[in-house]
């Protein structure tokens, strides 16, 4: 039985060293959270704003700088501006670009159409580039985000911007993936509701969700139903103490149904 | 009782299978392509397209993933894939060393070897249930809290899951005979039917593992399926993804390793609970035996899991670099501490084991140097390559990296570290396989000095290229050293076995080996081995799985739970430290369950006369 003890406890000690060194012999660093979808108001944003959009994407959903950094892992892209039109002219070059603004859209989307020296996928003689394209799969930009990492390319490389701010299509993507041919069921749940309209990823009710929108855990007791359905239909309206405004979607009153608005309303109210 | 010769044979075999299980993928993988198997599976998939029978992956929403019983489904789901993942990776392994070592036992007519493999397949057969009732508890896991996910899989994998179902009946049936039969189909032919069942079993079990990998690559390196998600109809493209032929090698060899030090800790308990001296001197045989194997196996791993990283990179550039420079960059220093742990344990153990021999004492003046290096290459396999620092030592120090110590962070140091480590460690072996023998030819001292050379041009060589690569080339090369890094470790182990082979041809031994004359504290090393094993095997699933990041299947199938964040390494460590726990008391479990079938109670009076 002293043997076994022994055994029992020498295997508990050494678990415990290895979850102790993970977890104060090295930095806890938090994995940044799942991108999420932006919502982009294009109509009102400056160039200005759009080029901080471009660089937001750029060193955040994009994973840009994964790879396009100081170590060399590919092309440090701080003159891309001005090396852009000699590789127009390289004989390498594949694409189908006319100008800088063509050759850095391309680059994004068809990143083999011209593959840097040294840059390429082994084995391919530079011909293929391992970069994936921006606006599929597991990055996933829209042609308006895709737009916007140009324009930051171009500023950032000191070359002119010749990018516009798309107007007629972040309307289009704000639609998302919702299929408006089928209308979908109603729900009765609030929690459901809540979690459809992912609520949570800003709000925390009972200690769990985001922390970007006010905590709703007792929302009914400071707060009553006019106050709430206006603070779901405009959310501008009334910005709490300590918040900014523009973070929560305004579409909410055309996403939901009638019932469904009534049925959260009482929901929250309720949280006291 | 002399083990070195009998078991060497045992490694070369090991390797041979090993090496022929990997001729078999790639064959596989030629076969895939070309044949008319092939063929007609493409022809069905441009069918199937074509009819539309298949769907896009679902996009889901958190409201997708049910809430049961307030239990975090994620951690339920990890946890129990990852005790099915440790007991299905023991019960593969036991059965192929099992076979090479029931074939040493009938080449050599040595009972003992024959016993020890009976022992070692009893030790598993508990485990081998537990390892399917985990497995129906991971699918009622996956069903209840992952239902789409699971439906997405099973749509594409129908085929082969049903195959699986079918193929764990005969694997059951396999084991059985084989472990149930022993007794029975022992001399002459009925051996020779006994040990093909064996070979049947394995087989299966193989099998059956390449199919399992296919659908845990799928989700890594998605084949057979359209940027939508929607199926094909070519089941063989699906399983045979990029990264499915990476993962089974390293699998397989890992497995190897994994078996050999659980049935390492039973030798090792056994050891310590056995009363008469006879019984000690056979635990200490079957816990050197373990050791041997899980050290064979665990010599060519590193390699095996260099080449799955550099396929994941090759796949994707994004999820290499966030495997090995990004978010999980730390976890590999925690992966250093326990390679390190591995290696000081397997070589402490064999420098405890020397004591074994009388003739072992020309060779404990080295081992001081040895452990020495092991430390020095732990050390700087554990440099970080970044630290996080504060402002006032970021200017003291000039930058973010040492001048000379940084690239100590960085891969050609770490491979440096680790075929040094690797060649040290076959030093010990050397030393313990001479450890009881005096050679006998003419040019004894000759043929040391040409092993003295050997090892100290390969040292130097491996040292060279780590230096070179790691200072004076920039990042593109710098990985360009591990290719020669890597042979050169091999012809060096290569030709100082070979050469040792043919020094203590003939030779004389010093005495008989004084099996059971071992330190206490030596069994304890084999208890660290493969408690870093499990351990080990935990944290790695969890990166494998990781850095697939907010993805069900990476690019496809986008995971919108609450948890589809990716956690901390304390977290993450927290989880896999639970498990490993529930594990180990499931393992001490099935170590006394083999041990009750042997203990007989007469109660006196109880039964009629």
């Amino acid at each position: 039985m002293r043997q076994f003890l022994t055994v029992v406890v020498f295997t508990l000690l050494t678990i415990g060293f290895f979850a102790g060194y993970s977890n104060f012999g090295i930095p806890q660093i938090e994995p940044a959270p799942p991108p999420k979808e932006e919502k982009l108001d294009l109509g009102s944003m400056t160039m200005d704003g759009f080029i901080a959009l471009g660089e937001r994407l750029f060193n955040g959903k994009g994973t840009c700088t994964l790879c396009h950094n100081a170590l060399g892992r590919a092309p440090e892209l701080a003159t891309v501006g001005e090396v852009a039109a000699g590789r127009l002219k390289d004989p390498r070059y594949e694409g189908e670009a006319g100008t800088v603004e063509e050759y850095l859209t391309e680059s994004l989307i068809d990143p083999s159409a011209f593959v840097v020296i040294g840059f390429g996928k082994k084995g391919t003689n530079d011909t293929e580039s391992p970069m994936p394209n921006v606006a599929s799969g597991g990055i996933g930009m829209s042609v308006a985000e895709v737009a916007a990492v140009v324009a930051y390319l171009q500023d950032s490389s000191g070359a002119e911007v010749t990018v516009e701010i798309p107007q007629d299509i972040g309307a289009q993507e704000d639609d998302g993936e919702e299929d408006e041919s089928e209308p979908r069921e109603a729900i009765g749940d609030p929690k459901e509701l809540m979690a459809l309209f992912t609520c949570d990823a800003c709000h925390m009710i009972g200690g769990e969700g985001g922390e970007v929108g006010p905590d709703l855990t007792q929302i009914g007791a400071s707060r009553d139903r006019d106050y709430l359905r206006r603070a779901i239909l405009d959310p501008n309206a009334d910005i709490a103490e300590g918040f900014e405004e523009d973070m929560m979607p305004e579409d909410m009153g055309e996403a939901m149904y009638v019932a469904e608005l009534e049925i959260l309303l009482d929901y929250l109210a309720g949280l006291k | 009782m002399n083990g070195p010769r009998p078991i060497l044979k045992t490694g070369l075999a090991l390797t041979i299978l090993g090496l022929g299980l990997a001729v078999v993928a790639l064959v596989l993988t030629g076969f895939g392509q070309f044949s008319a198997f092939a063929a007609e599976h493409a022809g069905a998939a441009g069918e199937a397209a074509a009819a539309g029978l298949y769907g896009p992956a679902p996009k889901l929403t958190a409201a997708d993933y049910p809430a049961i019983a307030g239990v975090n489904g994620r951690i339920v789901v990890w946890i129990v894939a990852q005790l099915h993942l440790w007991f299905a990776a023991f019960v593969l392994a036991v059965p192929i060393f099992v076979f090479i070592i029931e074939v040493i036992g009938m080449r050599t007519r040595d009972k003992r070897y024959d016993d020890m493999a009976y022992e070692f397949i009893k030790v598993s057969i508990t485990a081998y249930s537990l390892t399917a009732v985990l497995g129906g508890f991971l699918v009622f896991a996956l069903i209840l809290f992952y239902p789409h996910l699971f439906t997405y899989l099973s749509t594409i994998f129908s085929e082969s899951m049903f195959y699986y179902a079918l193929l764990f009946f005969a694997e059951s049936a396999a084991l059985y005979i084989y472990y149930y039969g022993w007794h029975w189909l022992q001399g002459g032919f009925k051996k020779w039917v006994h040990l093909t069942l064996g070979l049947v079993l394995n087989a299966v079990g193989t099998t059956l593992m390449l199919l399992a990998n296919a659908w845990l690559t799928f989700m890594m390196s998605p084949a057979g399926v359209d940027a939508a998600g929607v199926f094909g109809g070519d089941a063989w493209a699906a399983i045979h993804n990029f990264l499915w032929n990476p993962i089974n090698i390293h699998r397989f060899v890992a497995n190897i390793a994994y078996g050999g030090s659980i049935v390492g800790a039973y030798a090792a308990f056994k050891f310590l609970t056995a009363t008469g001296r006879q019984e000690r001197a056979h635990y200490d045989w079957m816990g050197y035996n373990a050791n041997f194997i899980a050290i064979c196996a665990l010599l060519p791993l590193p390699f095996a899991g260099y080449y799955l990283a550099a396929e994941i990179y090759a796949y994707s550039q994004q999820m290499g670099i966030t495997l090995m420079g990004g978010i999980f960059a730390w976890l590999f220093i925690i992966q250093a501490v326990l390679i390190g742990t591995l290696f000081l344990s397997a070589n402490y153990y064999l420098w405890c084991g020397m004591g074994r021999s009388d003739g072992a004492k020309r060779y404990t003046k080295y081992i001081k140097y040895i452990a020495i290096v092991l430390v020095g290459a732990f050390l700087v396999w554990f440099t970080p390559h970044t630290l996080v620092l504060t402002n006032e030592e970021l200017k003291a120090l000039g930058g973010p990296h040492h001048k000379i110590l940084g690239p100590l962070g960085i891969m050609p140091a770490k491979n440096t570290a680790v075929n040094v480590m690797i060649i040290f460690t076959a030093i010990s072996f050397m030393f313990y396989r001479r450890a009881n023998k005096i050679a006998t030819v003419p040019w004894v001292k000759a043929g040391n000095a040409i092993q003295v050379a050997l090892y100290t041009a390969g040292i130097a060589n491996i040292v060279f290229l780590g230096i070179y690569h790691g200072y004076f080339t920039n990042t593109v090369y710098k990985v360009a050293a591990s290719i020669p890094q890597v042979l050169t470790t091999l012809v060096v182990i290569a030709g100082s076995i070979t050469l040792d082979s043919f020094i203590y041809r003939g030779s004389k031994e010093v005495g008989s080996l004084q099996w059971g004359r071992i330190p206490e504290r030596a069994q304890y090393a084999l208890f660290l081995l493969a408690v870093a094993f499990t351990w080990l095997m935990g944290l790695m699933g969890y990166i494998r799985s990781g850095i697939r990041q907010h993805w069900h299947v990476v690019d496809i199938m986008r995971d919108a739970s609450p948890d589809a964040f990716t956690p901390t390494l304390g977290y993450a460590a927290n989880v896999v430290s639970v498990a490993a726990i529930i594990f180990m008391a499931m393992v001490i479990f099935v170590f006394w369950i083999a041990q009750v079938s042997s203990n007989k109670t007469l109660p006196a009076g109880y039964w009629k006369e």
